[in-house]
């Protein structure tokens, strides 16, 4: 594990650059997550489905899969795929401060 | 107690959004409900790692996309010296079902029954829901014009998703540098 300043706070990440305590995740973060790497507006689109991971995996206590985005979070496959490009399950749990989705469905 | 480090910039995930070149096809063969998961599920695996995929059915595997039959795909047990079963009966569970039971009659139909059950369980969908998930996410999926002429279909009896019936020529151009696993 190591830490990285990001949007003046100091969090901890893994090995990959992807945050691990749930609880040191703000919105300002995600913002910054978001645009290291290419995504440079979040729009209300892509806060719906983020705000949908976090407190699904509040609930579930793991990361959302793109299907459980879909059919829990109702946004749609097509949508998820135009907001966060080529592989939107990686690229919102990593802006959502969650560990990458393990179900394979 | 783990060792920390702290990092003057912060790690970015390498997200291979440059590497566009991947590409894989699955072939479907077969119309048995357990043989249809496979190439569902690693194609569902491809597209959300950005990869681009074609689903290319012929034979038996027309039955994924027969408007008809895509919904009713069976299990049979005949056949099956991997067969187990039923799980929840204890310690028999852990047996091979005796290739005579799985003949007697209605034994597909509970078969059939109890892997879907098994399937919904992990939260997998059906053939249908899955097909048009995967061509959400962005899967071109195509029908073997043999398999359809023999079978006297046409495309109307196609799942809509379906982008176009060719022939193995058009599917080779269309399969140049890809990965293909056939199913």
């Amino acid at each position: 594990m190591s830490t990285a300043t990001i949007a003046g706070r100091t969090v901890t990440v893994n090995d990959e650059g992807f945050m691990t305590e749930y609880d040191e995740w703000n919105e300002e973060v995600g913002n910054e997550l978001a645009s290291m790497i290419g995504i440079d507006e979040m729009t209300d689109d892509h806060w719906a489905a983020i705000r949908f991971l976090r407190s699904d995996f509040a609930e579930q206590g793991e990361t959302a899969t793109l299907r459980r985005v879909t059919k829990v979070g109702g946004v749609p496959t097509k949508q998820l795929f135009v907001l966060f490009p080529k592989k939107p399950a990686k690229k919102m749990a990593y802006i959502a401060g969650l560990p990458k989705p393990k179900g394979c469905v | 107690m783990t060792a920390t480090t702290t990092n003057p910039a912060p790690v970015v995930p390498d997200f291979g959004d440059d590497d566009g070149d991947r590409k894989i096809c699955f072939v479907c063969s077969k119309g048995n409900l357990d043989m249809a998961y496979p190439a569902l599920i690693m194609a569902n695996g491809a597209l959300g790692e950005g990869i681009e995929t074609h689903i290319f059915f012929t034979f038996w595997g027309l039955d994924m996309i027969n408007k008809k039959t895509m919904g009713d795909l069976k299990f049979t047990p005949l056949g099956n010296a991997a067969m187990h079963m039923p799980p929840g009966m204890g310690k028999l569970s852990e047996k091979h079902m005796p290739q005579g039971l799985a003949g007697l009659p209605g034994m597909t139909w509970l078969a059939t029954k109890l892997l879907k059950k098994q399937i919904a369980d992990v939260d997998v969908p059906e053939v249908p829901e899955f097909l048009q998930m995967l061509a959400d996410m962005g899967a071109t999926l195509w029908a073997c014009q043999m398999s359809v002429d023999m079978m006297d279909l046409e495309k109307d009896d196609l799942f809509d998703e379906v982008e176009d019936i060719i022939n193995v020529g058009e599917f080779m151009e269309l399969s140049d540098g890809a990965q293909v696993i056939f199913v």
